[in-house]
């Protein structure tokens, strides 16, 4: 697995060093909440919307029960078409087959088309190793390659960087790798895409190798499918020779017709548009019109592990449209990159755990990258519950972590908790100091909580201080429920407001 | 043990007891529009592409009127329209598209709903890479050809010819969410509807 990016600290340092980029910020506030309105504003316009979201989850959900009957099928089917199919356990033997079938060609440079399964095997990397330069040709992943830089997005993977940096990215670096931009580059965003437009044509006419991904791959009729923006999937899809397609186990979709909910479901829910401006399909070899050698990867690299995990299996369902990032409360703050894989997100926060198998501390801290508070799954065209599966993710981390000689903060608080509520007297004893506590707690409060309870700062303690460094938690009231029952004989008697003093 | 036996084996212990039947519910349908042409012609307006309805007589005249003067335009073999001066595509290369400014097609299917043309790359509509390199494209859609949403067109469409939706010019919003129409596909879409 080569999907973590090299020596990336775990996601409570990494969000640290992101929120502190005020640059950063702006451009992900800015764009997400952009694309958020836009998404909503497509989605209310379908009255049927919760019955597609249903057929859509049940039509994935149908192709990973029956995973194996469907992959023999897209082979039968794929191969019936004219293309050669291939198996990758791993991103190594994946990267391993793309290299050699370029090398057969004599190829030394290929062109690509966005896709996520891709960067998750690290593939641009491997080809280079091998003397092979692969160009991405989407407008945003070529800002990325260009600046050097990781995406950020699933959908606008340069969703942090703005038009004057995309500018000067341009006039830096393009005339090092081909077409330079013209000098009069200003930042206008037809402009810039003018540029990449002359950039990538003379790489597209001349190349004989193409990379794509696929968004479904049709069992029933050995069909890919790629749903695109720009033409420049058209332009790998159609000019080169040779086309190899790197499609992960879960892409299959049964038959033609499952098509119908997911092609619907995806452009609403992942640029906000009725429809993308360009979905091409293709089942094999067509004679005289396009590739005339089309190769099918199909890759694994965890996704049985994710597929064996009864309650984390439905992550596979996701199609990639990326509106549970722009939702996220925690995205929008801390951008992709503090995930550290090109999974970010809610979505990230579960499928990279499920792909990797909990147990190294940067996997183990994703799940708790999140607030719990259900957005994504809310938004999620297919229906996955990612709070559940962020929970149930929550409870194998710790599990992996019974029996180490020093417990997590998280796991001395909760210890000391079960220790203090399984005893009525300690937990009398805990109340009454805490209560202490909680006034103390109110008078030094730096914050407070939505509805205006008062928030602690911090509480006391080892294991607590970790815990709380990065929570707010509400203040201890100053009298506990029992205390107060015992003394206005539950209620009776009580005409003060022990809360706060305030009315309310 | 060969990667595909592997995975294959992988896939089916991690499915051990999982129960494989459940039911796929229909999709649910839009309501239908009494004007589907109508709706048609403004959803692919929406997306700032060029609409114009005309008669079957009418077709040849605004065919040329939406060709700028002078232009080099290629067409498919089997165009049911005549285009005067026009080059019949025979197997013309990627370099050789790419000094010509104009390609006029037909199309298969035209979806309401959403605004999209579908191309079949049948007669009439050519190989693929005719109506990607140059910068222009015209398309020709029959009133006949036009349903309702996705999934009629999925059904009248044929899986195994190589399909081309397309929903408006090519179009990027990666720089700060702004749409930009044209990155690498025809910047310009002149659609003509034919009643
Ligand atoms: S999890 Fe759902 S919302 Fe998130 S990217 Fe996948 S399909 Fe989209």
């Amino acid at each position: 697995m080569s999907a973590t990016f090299v020596g990336m600290p775990a996601f409570p340092s990494a969000a640290r060093a992101a929120l502190a980029d005020t640059q950063l910020r702006h451009n992900l506030a800015h764009a997400t909440g952009t694309i958020r309105d836009k998404r909503a504003r497509v989605v209310a316009e379908v009255e049927e919307w919760e019955d597609l979201r249903l057929a859509g989850a049940a039509v994935k959900q149908s192709a990973l029960v029956d995973l194996d009957r469907h992959l023999v099928r897209l082979e039968e089917t794929l191969t019936a078409n004219g293309a050669t199919v291939h198996w990758a356990r791993d991103a190594a033997e994946a990267n391993a087959i793309v290299a050699r079938i370029a090398r057969d060609h004599d190829a030394d440079e290929v062109v690509k088309v966005k896709s996520m399964a891709t960067q998750e095997i690290g593939l641009n990397e491997a080809l280079a190793e091998e003397g092979i330069l692969a160009w991405e040709t989407d407008l945003a992943e070529l800002i990325v390659q260009l600046g050097d830089d990781l995406p950020s997005h699933i959908l606008v993977p340069a969703i942090h960087r703005n038009r004057a940096e995309i500018r000067e990215i341009f006039l830096r670096e393009m005339a090092g790798v081909g077409r330079p931009a013209p000098a009069d580059l200003t930042d206008e965003p037809a402009v810039l895409a003018g540029a990449a437009r002359e950039h990538l044509r003379e790489k597209f006419l001349r190349a004989k190798v193409a990379v794509s991904g696929a968004n479904f791959a049709v069992a029933e009729t050995g069909t890919l499918v790629v749903v695109e923006s720009e033409g420049n999937g058209r332009m790998c899809l159609t000019l080169p020779e040779v086309l190899v397609s790197v499609v992960g186990i879960e892409k299959v979709v049964p038959t033609w017709e499952g098509l119908d909910p997911l092609l619907r479901l995806l452009p609403r829910s992942s640029t906000g548009e009725r429809m993308n401006p360009y979905t091409s399909t293709w089942s094999g070899v067509t004679p005289g019109d396009g590739p005339q050698e089309v190769h099918v990867v199909l890759l694994d690299n965890g996704r049985t592990r994710a597929l064996a995990d009864d309650v984390g299996r439905q992550a596979l369902r996701c199609i990639r449209c990326s509106a549970c990032l722009n939702v996220c409360p925690v995205y929008e703050r801390v951008g992709g990159h503090a995930y550290g894989s090109v999974y970010p997100g809610p979505i990230g926060a579960i499928l990279n755990p499920l792909m990797k198998g909990t147990g190294d501390p940067q996997t183990d801290s994703l799940p708790y990258a999140s607030s719990l508070c259900g957005a994504c799954f809310e938004v999620c065209p297919v229906r996955i519950d990612i709070p559940e599966v962020l929970v149930h993710l929550r409870a194998e981390v710790v599990d992996g972590h019974r029996g180490d000689r020093v417990p997590k903060a998280e796991a001395a608080a909760m210890a000391g908790a079960a220790w203090t509520l399984s005893d009525a007297r300690r937990l009398a004893w805990v109340e009454k100091a805490s209560g202490l506590a909680g006034r103390a707690l109110t008078r030094f409060g730096r914050t407070r909580l939505p509805g205006g309870r008062a928030a602690a700062g911090r509480i006391p303690g080892p294991g607590a201080a970790a815990w709380t460094g990065a929570r707010d938690l509400p203040a201890p009231p100053r009298e506990s429920f029992r205390a107060w029952w015992r003394r206005t004989d539950g209620g009776r008697t009580d005409h003060t407001d022990t809360e706060t003093g305030e009315g309310s | 043990m060969s990667a595909r036996e592997e995975i294959l084996g992988r896939v089916r212990s991690a499915l051990e007891g999982v129960d494989r039947t459940g039911t796929v519910p229909p999709a649910p349908r839009v309501t239908p529009v009494a004007d589907l042409v109508g709706r048609f012609a403004e959803r692919v307006e929406d997306y700032r592409a060029v609409v114009e309805r005309c008669s079957e007589a009418d077709l040849a005249s605004r065919v040329a009127a939406a060709l700028p003067a002078g232009a080099r335009v290629v067409v498919p073999p089997g165009l049911g329209v005549e285009v005067p001066g026009a080059r019949v595509d025979d197997g013309l290369s990627a370099a050789e598209l790419d000094a010509l400014d104009a390609v006029v097609t037909e199309a298969v299917v035209g979806i309401a709903e959403t605004g999209t043309i579908v191309l079949d790359h049948g007669p009439g509509q050519g190989r693929r890479i005719i109506s990607l390199v140059p910068d222009r494209h015209v398309c020709i859609v029959r009133a006949a050809q036009v349903v309702a949403d996705v999934p009629d067109a999925i059904a009248v469409l044929d899986p195994a010819r190589p399909l081309t939706w397309i929903s408006g010019p090519s179009a990027t919003s990666d720089i700060e969410l702004n749409r930009v129409e044209g990155v690498h596909g025809p910047r310009v879409l002149h659609v003509l509807v034919v009643d």
